[in-house]
């Protein structure tokens, strides 16, 4: 007997939550307290003395920090009200996160990290007393060179640009071994991949030359030919591209920069799709780097702290920061940067809330529970992808009618030429059916671009849900613009101002900047000087 | 405030099989043809869109055809400043547009082909329609073209009549930058002859959104103008002393004078060397005559949206002096963005001379900024167009 279910075939109602909440600081009573501190006792004080006279004149404050005086109670309630006029991501389906490889993260990894004992560690404690914490730093380096095929592996890096950065630096310090520094002068990139890869090598003192997909939508085999040279310093790609396109002729590449004597340097950004499927050493990579923050169980998009891995081939394992892990007769000590390391890039070795969290996903998943999730991955994206492209107006420029990895570089430009509504106006309406619909698609080579990536986190219901209120936006555009144009209609905040964003002049990211830039108040550390200036005269 | 022009005649040609409406006699012979003219209602579909969001806006405009009856078509209230003629010509276009602009239009629409946006910056500009329009007031009105011809190779036309009345709703909230771009123009004479030959007639301010679509992630220039100074920058960086540069039009190579202190002629190919302009708006002989002076290169960007290198807008720099200039004859610099519009179509550089042009195709690099390039594919123009 089955269930009397029957399919939505129209969004779910959605409301956010309108709580008008004021920011905490007008929440302030004086001489209201969030916690009783107990006294100190007679015979405790006399023993101590006055705490505060032993600290160095010039460490204490000359008057208390102006935080708000509020009750615990309230300013629980102050919180949850405010996560209430969120669009959380443990609350929507956020697939239209794009690009940011949200893998699940189960909530028991979230429990491991609030370990106490994991909490009170510091990097410079003496490694006798953090054996454990080296040796889970040293296995999970052993599972991500087994990952990536490469030989060796550093977690010292924080991820993102500053892991691809790390990739550069290496390279650069590779070719300084050799005496051909001078002469490779240039990076070579694609257009979609990602800009961190450009922007590293630029600032790694490169000249950037980027190649543009050929006529079939894939990276151009023959500009990357025709930029290779002798200056050739590396080539520096995504694969699978932002676009969900992979690079079938990858070894291609990679062999082509080697014979110009340029290293090949991997951004795995997006490795969600092919984790156990394919390997960067399997297409000959030098050096690669994946964001623990983004595929292996830790929250992406300013979630917290990033953390990379960075796994090179043995030939650049000399060129890894430090500190290195090493494991010296059973026990694990800690090697600060040799000779020919790049130093340090961050100042510890590693994140290690976030190695815990990648050493829990790996060891629970096991070989073939990330070769699952990578299929699953790739499934629920290219049932997506039919699914989007059925909805009129929307196209998958590049590549047509071939399949993606494990996100898509949508289009609306037949919408936008129809009616006018842009991708964003469409965005800001889904949020109204309460999806997540915020992307990023530099550089702007699909107009009207959208990038969807449900990995494998999202059932078929979801996947279904989210494409029946796309179709139903797309819809309102040609029927009803102006509703999707004045969107949104079911949030509590309504339109930002872009500029507002852009301008230092006007963005205020706290409140008293906020005061500052809009009501005229003095910064408090231009009012200190003034009165002591009067107190003075 | 917010003008409208219409060309009444715009399309006219296009399903009469005419390939453009330029000329009383093609207009004539298309009306007779059956032909209705698509500008009018295209115009009334571009300013729905701005009604919708603006119910009570005042559209500066020209009578009848020209604008009002699309302007009362839309619900709107039409201010009409100017009154055409019985019938409609290029004139009368150029005129319309100079009223509405004088009464104040911060963004003029014009709803046409490419001819129609040239006579619009003839009027702009108070140029006489045939000649150059060269020179642009800094008080310039924006101007955003309605897509209503048979022929659109300008880049100052919204993508559609709705994409136009929704730039238009946004530039009434007053929140749209701009940027500069080729107003070209096909002879379609000749071009009734298979033969397409693109000209560059001057220069519109086009209102544009940034980056399309929201995005905080990448570090985009902050809007165009900066893309355009960050890439002319990249140039005077690669300029070496004892060299010829031979300047090409465009607004992108107007900047690399700029940075230089050079105020360079808009649609001519002026000659640099150490920093100095040498000639300002030269010939083919001038420029042949500098290049066997000593080494040399030409500076060229992309011409409007259709990709062109070398061939439309820059016929001086000829056959005869590209090969003159050697092994390496073009330095290309272009924002990065106009590579991207051309949404992967190649370069096309059309000498007039197959050999060269063949020399010249495969990929270039193009630079982009202070040591960024990009490496794009190259080609001459496809014999069966």
């Amino acid at each position: 007997m089955s269930l009397p279910i029957t399919p939505a075939s129209s969004p779910r109602s959605f409301h956010q939550a309108s709580w008008n909440e004021p920011i905490v600081f007008e929440l302030s009573t004086p001489g209201e307290r969030g916690i009783a501190v107990p006294a100190v006792e007679a015979g405790v004080r006399e023993v101590v003395g006055d705490v505060v006279a032993a600290l160095p004149e010039g460490m204490r404050r000359p008057q208390p920090p102006a935080l708000p005086e509020i009750a615990q109670m309230r300013v629980l309630k102050h919180y949850l009200r405010l996560s209430q006029e969120n669009l959380g991501s443990d609350l929507n389906v956020d697939i239209g996160q794009g690009t940011c490889t949200i893998k699940y993260s189960p909530k028991i990894n979230d429990q491991l990290i609030e370990v106490p004992q994991l909490r009170a560690l510091h990097p410079a404690q003496d490694p006798a007393d953090t054996q454990g914490a080296l040796e889970m730093i040293w296995r999970l380096e052993q599972l991500m060179a087994e990952i990536s095929g490469m030989d060796a592996v550093s977690l010292a890096s924080p991820g993102g640009s500053a892991g691809i950065w790390t990739n550069i630096a290496m390279i650069r310090a590779y070719h300084e071994s050799r005496g051909e520094a001078e002469q490779r002068d240039e990076v070579i990139t694609t257009i979609f991949s990602h800009p961190s890869n450009a922007a590293a090598a630029k600032v790694a003192g490169y000249k950037v030359i980027t190649i543009y997909p050929d006529a079939d939508g894939y990276p151009d085999i023959d500009a990357l030919k025709a930029a290779l040279s002798e200056r050739t310093a590396a080539i520096m790609v995504t694969n699978p591209e932002d676009t969900g396109i992979y690079n079938p002729a990858i070894r291609e590449w990679v062999d082509a920069a080697h014979a110009v004597g340029a290293l090949a340097s991997y951004d795995q950004a997006n490795a969600a799709g092919i984790l156990g499927i394919t390997r960067a050493r399997d297409a000959g990579f030098d050096v690669c780097q994946f964001n623990l923050h983004k595929t292996f169980s830790a929250p992406h998009g300013s979630g917290g702290p990033g953390a990379a891995a960075n796994a090179v081939s043995a030939e650049l394992a000399p060129f890894l920061p430090g500190p290195r892990v090493e494991r010296v007769d059973g026990r694990f000590v800690v090697r600060e940067p040799g000779e020919l390391s790049i130093g340090h890039v961050a100042p510890a070795h590693g994140v290690i809330l976030h190695v815990v969290r990648a050493y829990a996903w790996i060891m629970a998943l096991g070989a073939e529970g990330m070769l699952t999730a990578s299929q699953i991955a790739v499934l629920n994206n290219n049932y997506l992808l039919k699914r989007v492209l059925e909805i009129p107006g929307a196209s998958a420029p590049y590549a047509a009618g071939r399949r993606r990895i494990e996100q898509v570089r949508y289009s609306w430009q037949e919408l936008y030429e129809d009616t006018g509504i842009s991708s964003e106006e469409i965005g800001i309406r889904m949020a109204d059916y309460g999806f997540h619909y915020w992307t990023s698609h530099h550089p702007y080579v699909v107009p009207q671009p959208f990038t969807l990536e449900p990995t494998e986190c999202y059932s078929k219901a979801e996947i279904d849900e989210y494409v029946t209120a796309l179709a139903q936006v797309a819809q309102e555009a040609r029927e009803n613009p102006e509703l999707v144009r004045t969107a949104p209609h079911n949030q509590t905040v309504h339109h930002t101002h872009h500029d507002d964003l852009d301008d230092p002049e006007r963005w205020a990211i706290t409140w008293r900047a906020y005061r500052r830039k809009y009501f005229g108040e003095l910064r408090a550390d231009a009012v200190a000087p003034a009165l002591e200036g009067a107190a003075a005269s | 405030m917010i003008g409208l022009v219409v060309n009444p005649v715009a399309g006219v040609g296009g399903p009469a099989g005419l390939a453009g409406s330029d000329g009383a006699d093609v207009q004539r012979l298309a009306l007779e043809r059956g032909a209705h003219a698509r500008a009018p209602q295209r115009a009334t579909a571009a300013l729905r869109v701005l009604a919708a969001r603006h119910p009570a806006l005042v559209v500066i405009t020209a009578g009848g055809t020209m604008g009002a009856d699309a302007v009362r078509a839309a619900g709107l209230e039409p201010w009409v400043v100017h009154q055409p003629g019985p019938a409609t010509d290029a004139a009368d276009t150029s005129a319309a547009v100079a009223a509405v602009a004088a009464a104040g239009a911060t963004l003029i629409l014009v709803a046409g082909g490419d001819g129609t946006l040239r006579d619009a910056a003839a009027g702009l500009t108070r140029t006489p329609v045939g000649q150059l329009a060269t020179d642009q007031p800094a008080d310039q009105p924006a101007v955003l073209g309605i897509p209503a011809g048979v022929k659109m190779y300008s880049p100052v036309f919204a993508v559609s009549p709705h994409a136009a009345g929704a730039l238009a709703a946004e530039w009434a909230d007053g929140t749209l930058p701009t940027a500069e771009r080729e107003v070209l123009d096909v002879d379609e004479q000749a071009m009734r002859h298979a033969r397409v030959d693109p000209v560059l007639h001057g220069m519109l301010r086009v209102p544009f959104k940034v980056g399309r679509t929201q995005s905080r992630k990448a570090a985009t220039p902050a809007s165009e103008a900066a893309a355009v100074v960050a890439a002319a920058r990249g140039v005077v960086r690669r300029m070496l002393p004892g060299i010829r540069y031979l300047l090409g039009p465009g607004s992108t190579t107007a900047e690399v004078a700029g940075q230089l202190g050079i105020r360079k002629s808009p649609l001519g190919v002026d000659v640099i060397l150490d920093g100095r302009q040498v000639i300002a708006a030269a010939s083919e002989e001038q420029l042949l005559a500098e290049v066997a002076k000593g080494p040399a290169q030409a500076v060229v960007t992309v011409i409007g949206g259709q990709g062109f290198l070398l061939g439309r807008g820059n016929q001086q720099l000829s056959a005869a002096v590209i090969r003159a200039l050697g092994d390496d004859p073009l330095m290309v610099v272009a924002p990065e963005q106009k590579i991207i519009d051309l949404l992967g179509r190649p370069l096309i550089v059309e000498t007039g001379d197959p050999d060269l042009d063949a020399r010249l195709s495969g990929h270039i690099r193009i630079v982009t900024g202070v040591g960024t390039t990009s490496m794009y594919a190259v080609a001459a123009p496809d014999p069966a167009l």
